[in-house]
């Protein structure tokens, strides 16, 4: 298709990217199985979707004539707006199916949601479903290609990717950066496909949460060497260059990981006193929705060294590029 | 019925001390003859079963599976359970009460032994509930009970968790000398858990078992032992803590006795990995480490014996998202070929493991079964006839269970049953085997 267009160039993705003979992903589920190769050539074609981004008319043929449908368990507003946007970028013809979890008692399978969507003839499903691994359980029904938009506690690659990407247009290199992350890493899948992504490409990660909120396993220098754990918040900002914040499930008191909200927020809250023991230039991230006040304070959340809206901006580009790549591994 | 024959194999048979090559004469369903090498029997007429290359040895017995009836009949019945334990070469199996209704009152007893002698191949025992409609609130009519035949005590899926009913129901089981099973899980922690707690459920995003779940119930049933005096059987042990709980115990002289099942020996929680829900089971796949103690655990005998906890699930039940697919895991038709892995890799005898397939759990049953699990002159011929070294596929396609839900689908194990006979009748045989008149 875009060889058929070559004259027009406002169909053109420039700069072109490069050869994608490393690409051998067919759906993309997280970025644990993601190569450092990869990933750049995530960051690459990111780059040349953001100047499809910064034309009058945003818009190219990529996708014409390609179904994406996105499969939503779970409310989300800004990851599944910022696919649809993506997909319609790239001419892709778009429907949502919003299927309620309590569909499931009723008898309707995920497994036969799945070959429904088969049978109207999807080429890519993005997929969010509040039970870790259901995106894995999708790719065995179903031809199409699985992008995990988020499953329960375990992954939220495009997130994880844009973050990265975000990073790396501020520094020259992610390697030796230091990253903290604060908050509910045990319940966070952004958390997780992160830790995976920054590890790959180098980063040293510090993890900074109340002890209850934190896996097993993370801690330990055999199985991730380059993963720190600093319950004080204070000491795990010392000379951090990112430092991204996760939103904490206010049910979280409820079943006891926390004696109190009020806690939580005198000892994990970003606040500019703490913030001000990392790096002068350090950036303040956010997957979002942010509960204001609580894990982030209002100040730090809209200050100069927050970036919560470019990873949104980004976003839409990361997952162009995500679909753009698809679609090379797509079976014809 | 002609006598049978089953000539020229390798003869083990723990309970006896026998492992010797010779032939073994079966009529009117009892061992009748026992010869060392090409001795033939006195009496002339008998069919062959030509065994040479297989190793001869008791019908094995499962304390623990699941037959699922009645109530869960789409699962299993006592007709495909029973047709499975004979492909897997046991002749004695005892079926959990976790059925609907439960097995808590004589009438579901009585259902299960004339279902199981009109519709079983095999010998099926029941083990009755510890608490009424297995609730872990009040003891159910456990003197009923075994007046009706169980064997055993148990809620199994359910621990006791209440330590005062616990405590009264092993007082109370040792006016019929009976054991008390117990499923030991401490449910507060486990709670949502999907697999085993570590870097594994961190990776995959899984709610996590930690082995003290188990352990700090086993401590408790332990000292309730102790306590009590009352015989104690802990089911599916699967931790290096709850196997240097139970030695310790022993050692101290606490009569307690303790299981593992194939799984467990041999699968870590490593299967789960790309959310197979057939590596789903309660409790979860272990380490290596775990796995390193259980072994221990049986060539020094803290761990007495071997059980299934065969429990079938439909393939629509497992054919879901992972945390919402049932536990269990389909063990009958390949605990042999898995367990021989172990005797292949030198971790435990091959007598050891016959040993913890016949003899050793024929004790725990003991009472009026207690010539089961031999091959003694004049015991019920219960007898296993398996291939040491046959590699072959598991095909779950074949399988006799209803049940389809296991990791091993698809692999290749080595050691496979040839002939089940039960008490005398050739209940399954491999194609490969034929039965020759005089």
């Amino acid at each position: 298709m875009r060889t058929t267009q070559k004259d027009n160039p406002a169909l053109q993705i420039k700069p072109k990217a490069p050869e994608t003979a490393i690409w051998r992903h067919h759906h993309i589920l997280d970025v644990d199985d993601f190569s450092r190769e990869e990933i750049e050539l995530v960051f690459h074609t990111t780059k040349a979707m953001k100047e499809v981004l910064s034309r009058p008319i945003k818009r190219v043929p990529t996708l014409r004539g390609k179904t994406l449908i996105t499969l939503f368990y779970e409310p989300s507003t800004r990851t599944r707006l910022s696919f649809e946007l993506a997909a319609k970028n790239l001419s892709a013809d778009v429907a949502n199916l919003s299927a309620s979890v309590s569909s499931v008692a009723k008898g309707e399978s995920l497994v036969d949601t799945l070959s429904t969507l088969q049978a109207l003839g999807a080429d890519i499903v993005v997929m969010r479903h509040p039970r870790s691994g259901a995106p894995y359980i999708a790719t065995k029904y179903i031809e199409a290609s699985i992008v995990n938009a988020g499953d329960g506690w375990h992954a939220h690659p495009t997130q994880a990717l844009l973050d990265l990407y975000t990073i790396q247009e501020h520094r020259e290199s992610l390697k030796g950066l230091k990253v903290v992350i604060i908050g509910d890493i045990m319940h966070s899948r952004v958390a997780r496909s992160n830790i995976w992504g920054l590890t790959t490409m180098g980063v040293e990660v510090t993890l900074c949460c109340p002890p209850t909120l934190l896996p097993v396993g993370l801690g330990s220098q055999h199985h991730f060497p380059s993963v720190s754990i600093e319950p004080n918040i204070e000491l795990a900002l010392d000379g951090a260059d990112i430092v991204m914040t996760l939103r904490l499930q206010l049910e979280r008191q409820q079943s006891g990981l926390l004696p109190s909200i009020r806690e939580y927020i005198q000892l994990y809250q970003l606040t500019e006193a703490r913030l001000a023991r990392a790096k002068p230039d350090a950036l303040v991230f956010h997957p979002g929705p942010v509960n204001e006040g609580i894990e982030i304070s209002p100040n730090v959340a809209h200050g100069p060294q927050s970036v919560i809206n470019e990873q949104v901006t980004n976003g839409v580009a990361v997952r162009m590029a995500l679909l753009y790549l698809l679609t090379g591994s797509q079976k014809q | 019925m002609k006598p049978l024959l089953i000539q020229g194999g390798r003869i083990i048979d723990p309970s006896q001390g026998i492992d010797i090559t010779g032939s073994l004469l079966i009529a009117e369903g009892k061992i009748l003859w026992l010869g060392k090498g090409e001795k033939t029997p006195p009496q002339p007429d008998y069919d062959v079963l030509p065994a040479r290359g297989l190793v001869v040895c008791p019908g094995f017995i499962d304390l623990h599976c699941h037959l699922r009836q009645p109530g869960f009949e789409e699962k299993e019945t006592i007709a495909t359970g029973t047709k499975a334990a004979a492909r897997g070469g046991f002749t004695t199996i005892c079926c959990m009460p976790n059925t609907s209704p439960p097995l808590d009152n004589q009438t579901v007893v009585e259902y299960i032994k004339s279902k199981s002698a009109s519709e079983g191949v095999v010998r099926v025992l029941p083990i009755g509930c510890i608490s009424k409609g297995r609730k872990g609130e009040e003891l159910a009519e456990m003197g009923e009970l075994a007046s009706a035949g169980v064997i055993a005590f148990s809620d199994d899926g359910e621990p006791a968790l209440n330590s005062h009913l616990m405590r009264q129901a092993l007082d109370y089981s040792r006016a019929f000398d009976l054991p008390i099973i117990d499923h030991c899980e401490d449910k507060a922690l486990t709670e949502g858990g999907q697999m085993n707690e570590g870097i594994i459920s961190t990776r995959l995003g899984l709610r996590g078992i930690p082995n003290a779940a188990e352990e700090i119930i086993v401590a408790r049933d332990l000292a309730l032992a102790q306590l009590t005096g009352s015989r104690l059987h802990i089911a599916h042990v699967t931790t290096e803590g709850s196997v240097e709980l139970i030695r310790r115990a022993k050692e101290k002289g606490i009569k307690i006795t303790a299981e593992v099942t194939p799984h467990h020996l041999t699968l870590t929680e490593e299967r789960v990995i790309g959310y197979d829900t057939n590596a789903k089971v309660n409790p979860p796949l272990r380490t290596k480490r775990d796995i390193k103690a259980l072994i221990q655990g049986l060539n020094d005998n803290t761990i007495d014996i071997i059980a299934t906890d065969h429990a079938p699930h439909t393939e629509a039940d497992k054919l879901c998202e992972f945390d919402l697919a049932p536990f269990g895991i389909s063990g009958l038709e390949t605990a042999l070929g898995s367990l021989m892995s172990l005797v292949h890799d030198r971790e435990i005898s091959l007598v050891t493991l016959i040993a913890k397939l016949t003899y050793e759990p024929a004790r725990i049953i003991g009472n009026k079964y207690s010539k089961l699990g031999t091959l003694a002159i004049g015991a019920p011929a219960d007898v296993t006839l398996f291939d040491p070294t046959l590699e072959w596929v598991v095909d779950t396609k074949a399988f006799a269970s209803k049940g389809r839900n296991t990791p091993l689908a698809g692999e290749r194990l080595k050691g496979k049953v040839m002939a089940t006979i039960f008490q005398g009748k050739l209940v399954y045989k491999d194609d490969s085997i034929n039965v020759k008149g005089s």
